[in-house]
C-alpha cells in the first residue's frame, strides 16, 4: 500500500485537490447552517458553469507546458458579438450562436499557428491575442448591450429538477464539455500526444507523434472552449459587455493548478480542473455567507492556494528527483522471472 | 555474408549547418543480419548521418535506397513506417507516460474508435518478455526506471513497429559493465532475427565485440568500410584521427630532463560516474603532464574534477600531502590550480570586454568582487603579460572578439597566469590557432614549467605532447589506462596503441 502510494506520487496532487474540496466543503458544513444544502451545491455548477468550460480547455494548454493568456478577454468579445448580432442585427440566435462558436475558435487557431509556425513563446502569442480581443470588443461597443430575446432568456431561466434542487442548462453543456474533455484526454491520439508533448516535446517529435498539428489543435480547441464559455457567461449576464470577464484567464489558471496540473506540463487530469474551479466556488460561498467579509478575500484565498499547490509541486519533483537519483539504478534487468508487480489504474 | 545485396544504401550524402559542412559525401551501405559500427571522433557527423537518414534533418544532397528501392524521408515518422527506427543516447521517450503507452503511443491499439487500454498493457508486457526478456510494470510511468530499463523499453517501441533497420546511437554511454551485456544479448538476438543494427559508440571494445562492419567518418567526410575482422584496432584509431601510421613511427625528440620536484597534487581513486572512472594522478611540480586520448575519451571530464567545475562521486585529492575539497572552481583557484578551458569562444572568453578587462577577471573573481584592483595596478600587469606573452595588437582596450584566435588564447592564459597557479590546467590550448602562436605557447609552458609550474596539457596532437611533457597519462572509454614517461624515445604509435587498447 505504502509502496503504490510511493509510484503514484504523480497523483499526489490531484488527491490533495479532491481532499482539500472535501474539508473546506465540511468547514463550510459545520459553521453555516443552510450550507449543507443540495442546491448549495449545485449552484457551485451554475454559478461557475463558464469556469468550467475554459478549465478544461486551458487544461489541455497546460498539460503541453503553454499557457492561453486570451481567454478572458474572447469570452468579453464573443458576448458582445453575440449581444450585437441579437441586438442590432437582429439575426436568429440559430446563426448568432454558430458565428459567437467561430470567433475564438478562429482566434485560437491564430494563436497555434503564430505558436508552432514561428515557434514563439505562448505566453508572448497570447498575450497579444488578450490585447486584440478585448480590443475588438470595445470596438464593436464600448457600452453593455442588454438582450432580451426569447432563446436567451429560455437558456438564462430553464430550471432542470434535480430532486428539488435544480442546474440550468449551462451546468448541462459545462458537463458534456467535461465529458468530451475526458474522452479526448485519455481515448484519443490527440489527448495522449498533448501528454507526450508535456513530457519531452522533442521526444514526442522523435517518436513520430503529429506535435505541430496538435499544438494548434489544442489552442484552437481552447479558443472554441472560451467562445462557448462566452456563451454561457452572456447566457448568465443576458448582455454583452467589452468589460465582461475581465481577467478571468487568470482564475481559470489558478483553477487547473489547484486541479493538480503541473505548469510544466505532462501531468494533470481535466477532472482535477473541475474541482479545481468548486474550489474556487467553495471559498466564494463560505465568503458570501460569511457576510461580512469583504469579497476580495477570494481573491487572496486563491492567491495562497495557488502558491501552496505551486510550492507542494516543486517539492514533488524534487523529491522524486532524489529518489530516482538514489534508487532508480537497482532494478535488477537480469532478473527475468519474479515480475515487479505492482498493480494499478 | 559480403556476398549479400545491401538492404539500405545511402550514397553521397551531404549536410550543411550554417558554418559547418557536417557532412561531405558520405556513403553508408547496411546489410540485414549485421551489426554496423559507425566510427569517428566527437563532431564527425555520425549522428547527423543517423539523423538525415531518419528524416530529423532534410539531406543536401545524396540518396537513400531501401531494398533497391530510392526513398525520400522526411520526417521520423515516414521514417519508421519504412521500418528504421533510432534509439538515442538520450533516452527519447516521455518519463510521464507509462511504460506500455510509451511503446505504443502514436499507434495505439483500439476499440470501437477509443484507445484499449487493456490491449496496449498485455501487448507491451508481451513485447518486452518475448522479445528483451524483461519483465516489468508496464503501467508504471517510465521515470520510475532505471536509464539501461528505459533504452530497453526505447528498443522495443522502435521493435514495434515493423522494423527493418535499429540505429543505436551511443546506447550505452551511461550504462554500467552488466547493462551493456544485457543490451548486446538483445542485440544479438535481433541481428539474428535478420534485423540490420547500426551501432554507435565511443568504447572500442564494444566495437569489436558486438559488429561486424565499420564505416569511418572524419570531420564530416566519408574515410571508408572495412569488416571488423579485418581493421586492426591501431588502424582504426589512425583513421579516426587521420594520421598515418608510419608517421607517427617517428620517435620523440623530447631532450629535456626533469629535474624532478616534490609532488604538488596528488589523486587518489577520483571518479565521476558516467564521465571518468576512478583513477590515480600524480602532478610534480615543474612538470607537464600530457592527457593523451581521443575526443570523448574523458580528457575533458578528468581535467574538470580537478577543477572542481564538475563534482567528484569519490576518491580523494591531496595538496601538498594535505587533503582538500575540491567542490567547486572557486576552492581550486584558492589552492592554486587554474583551468583553461577548451571551449574557448563558450566558456572562456568574453567578446565585449577589453584585453584589460578580460585578463583581469581571474583575479578579480580571487580577490573577491569588493576589492576593486585600482585602474593603474591593473594597467601595470596587463602591460607586463602583454609583453611576456607578445599579444597582438598591445593595446589593452582593445574589444577582444577582434583578436584573432591565437591572441584571444593568449588573453586567455594571462589570465590564469595572473592568478599565479602552482598547476595549471590547459584544455586544448592550441586547438584551432595558427603555427607561430601554438610555438610561442609551448614555449611558454616550458619556460613556466622550469620555474615550477605543474601543468596538465590536454591536446588531440600526439607530436605536441610528445615535444613538451615528461609524462603522458593516456585515457581510453573514460578510464585512465597507462600512464607513459616519455624519455626513452616513445613514438606517437605507442600512444595510440594505448589509446586504442586491445593488443
Ligand atoms: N543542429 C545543428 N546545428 C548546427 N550544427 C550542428 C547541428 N548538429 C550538429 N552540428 C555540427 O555538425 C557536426 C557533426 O555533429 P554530430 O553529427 O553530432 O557529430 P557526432 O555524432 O559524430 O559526434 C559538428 O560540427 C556539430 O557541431
Ligand atoms: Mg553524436
Amino acid at each position: 500500500m505504502l509502496k503504490r502510494l510511493n509510484i503514484n506520487y504523480k497523483h499526489l496532487p490531484i488527491l490533495v485537490t479532491v481532499g482539500l474540496f472535501i474539508l473546506m466543503y465540511i468547514f463550510g458544513s459545520m459553521r453555516y447552517t443552510g450550507f449543507m444544502s443540495s442546491q448549495v451545491f449545485l449552484n457551485l455548477f451554475i454559478n461557475n458553469a463558464f469556469l468550467i468550460i475554459l478549465a478544461v480547455g486551458m487544461t489541455f494548454v497546460i498539460l503541453t507546458g503553454g499557457i492561453d493568456l486570451s481567454v478572458g478577454s474572447v469570452i468579453a468579445l464573443t458576448s458582445m458579438v453575440a449581444a450585437d448580432l441579437i441586438m442590432n442585427a437582429q439575426l436568429s440566435p440559430w446563426l448568432v450562436i454558430p458565428i459567437s462558436l467561430l470567433v475564438g475558435t478562429t482566434l485560437g487557431l491564430i494563436n497555434g499557428c503564430i505558436i508552432h509556425f514561428f515557434n514563439i513563446q505562448p505566453f508572448i502569442v497570447t498575450l497579444a491575442g488578450l490585447f486584440l480581443a478585448r480590443g475588438l470588443a470595445y470596438l464593436i461597443n464600448i457600452e453593455s448591450i442588454a438582450i432580451t430575446d426569447p432563446f436567451f432568456d429560455f437558456m438564462a431561466k430553464t430550471r432542470i429538477p434535480i430532486g428539488d434542487s435544480f442546474i440550468s442548462i449551462s451546468v448541462v453543456i459545462a458537463l458534456v464539455v467535461v465529458l468530451i474533455g475526458v474522452y479526448l484526454a485519455h481515448y484519443t491520439n490527440f489527448g495522449r500526444t498533448v501528454y507526450a508533448i508535456g513530457g519531452s516535446e522533442q521526444s514526442a517529435v522523435l517518436m513520430g507523434l503529429p506535435v505541430g498539428r496538435t499544438k494548434i489543435l489544442i489552442y484552437t480547441f481552447s479558443g472554441f472552449c472560451a467562445s462557448l464559455a462566452g456563451l454561457v457567461f452572456t447566457f448568465y449576464m443576458l448582455s454583452g459587455y467589452a468589460l465582461h470577464a475581465n481577467g478571468m484567464e487568470l482564475d481559470v489558471i489558478a483553477s487547473v493548478v489547484i486541479g493538480g496540473t503541473l505548469l510544466t506540463g505532462g501531468v494533470g487530469y481535466v477532472a482535477g480542473s473541475v474541482i479545481g474551479v468548486l474550489i474556487l466556488g467553495v471559498i466564494q460561498t463560505i465568503i458570501i455567507f460569511e457576510g461580512t467579509l469583504s469579497s476580495w478575500w477570494t481573491k487572496i484565498a486563491i492567491g495562497v492556494l495557488v502558491l501552496a499547490f505551486i510550492v507542494f509541486q516543486r517539492i514533488l519533483v524534487v523529491r522524486s528527483n532524489v529518489k530516482k537519483a538514489a534508487g532508480a539504478n537497482n532494478v535488477d534487468i537480469k532478473e527475468s522471472s519474479p515480475p515487479l508487480k505492482t498493480k494499478s489504474m | 555474408m559480403s556476398a549479400k545485396t545491401p538492404m539500405l544504401r545511402m550514397d553521397g550524402i551531404n549536410k550543411v549547418f550554417p558554418g559547418v559542412k557536417a557532412l561531405t559525401n558520405v556513403n553508408f551501405r547496411l546489410f540485414p543480419g549485421e551489426v554496423h559500427a559507425l566510427m569517428g571522433e566527437n563532431g564527425a557527423g555520425k549522428s547527423t548521418l543517423v539523423k538525415v537518414l531518419t528524416g530529423v534533418y532534410a539531406s543536401d544532397g545524396g540518396t537513400v535506397t531501401l531494398e533497391g528501392k530510392p526513398i525520400q524521408i522526411t520526417t521520423p515518422l515516414e521514417a519508421q513506417e519504412f521500418g528504421i527506427s533510432t534509439v538515442y543516447q538520450e533516452v527519447n521517450l516521455c518519463p510521464n507516460l507509462s511504460v506500455a503507452e510509451n511503446i505504443f503511443v502514436g499507434r495505439e491499439p483500439r476499440k470501437r474508435g477509443r484507445i484499449d487500454w487493456k490491449e496496449i498493457n498485455r501487448r507491451a508486457e508481451e513485447l518486452l518478455s518475448t522479445r528483451l526478456n524483461l519483465n516489468i510494470d508496464v503501467t508504471r510511468e517510465l521515470d520510475s526506471y532505471s536509464v539501461a530499463i528505459q533504452q530497453m523499453i526505447a528498443i522495443a517501441r522502435s521493435l514495434n513497429v515493423s522494423a527493418k533497420v535499429l540505429i543505436l546511437d551511443e546506447p550505452t554511454s551511461s550504462l554500467d559493465t552488466n547493462e551493456v551485456e544485457q543490451l548486446f544479448a538483445v542485440i544479438r538476438k535481433l541481428k539474428s532475427e535478420g534485423l540490420a543494427i547500426v551501432f554507435i559508440s565511443h568504447f572500442l571494445d564494444q566495437i569489436y565485440e558486438i559488429s561486424d562492419r565499420i564505416t569511418v567518418l572524419r570531420n564530416g567526410n566519408w574515410i571508408g568500410e572495412y569488416m571488423t575482422k579485418e581493421l586492426p584496432r591501431l588502424e582504426l584509431v589512425s583513421k579516426m584521427i587521420g594520421k598515418e601510421l608510419d608517421v607517427l613511427a617517428e620517435a620523440s625528440s623530447n631532450k629535456r630532463i626533469f629535474k624532478g620536484g616534490e609532488s604538488f597534487l596528488q589523486a587518489d581513486q577520483v571518479y565521476k560516474k558516467g564521465k571518468i572512472q576512478p583513477f590515480d594522478l600524480n602532478m610534480n611540480r615543474g612538470e607537464i603532464v600530457g592527457l593523451a586520448g581521443l575526443l570523448g575519451s574523458g580528457r575533458s571530464e578528468l581535467a574538470r574534477l580537478l577543477f572542481g567545475a564538475d563534482k567528484s562521486d569519490g576518491g580523494t585529492i591531496k595538496i601538498n600531502g594535505k587533503k582538500v575539497s575540491l567542490n567547486s572552481p572557486k576552492q581550486a583557484i584558492t589552492n592554486g590550480i587554474a583551468f583553461s578551458s577548451e571551449n574557448r569562444k563558450t566558456e572562456g572568453i568574453i567578446g565585449d570586454l577589453s584585453i584589460r578587462e578580460n585578463m583581469i577577471l581571474a583575479i578579480q573573481g580571487v580577490k573577491g568582487w569588493f576589492r576593486y584592483i585600482p585602474r593603474k595596478k591593473q594597467n601595470e600587469i596587463v602591460d607586463e603579460y602583454i609583453k611576456l606573452l607578445n599579444i597582438n595588437p598591445p593595446n589593452p582596450e582593445q574589444l577582444i572578439k577582434n583578436l584573432s584566435g591565437g591572441n584571444q588564447q593568449k588573453v586567455l592564459l594571462a589570465r590564469w597566469l595572473i592568478t599565479n597557479p602552482e598547476l595549471l590546467i590547459l584544455d586544448e590550448p592550441t586547438r584551432g590557432i595558427d603555427v607561430g602562436a601554438k610555438a610561442e605557447i609551448q614555449k611558454l609552458m616550458l619556460s613556466l614549467s622550469e620555474k615550477g609550474m605543474s601543468i596538465l596539457f590536454i591536446s588531440a596532437e600526439l607530436e605536441e605532447i610528445l615535444r613538451t611533457c615528461q609524462r603522458i597519462a593516456v585515457l581510453r572509454d573514460h578510464e585512465k589506462v597507462s600512464e607513459l614517461e616519455n624519455d626513452n624515445g616513445i613514438t606517437q604509435q605507442d600512444i595510440m596503441k594505448e589509446m586504442a587498447g586491445g593488443m
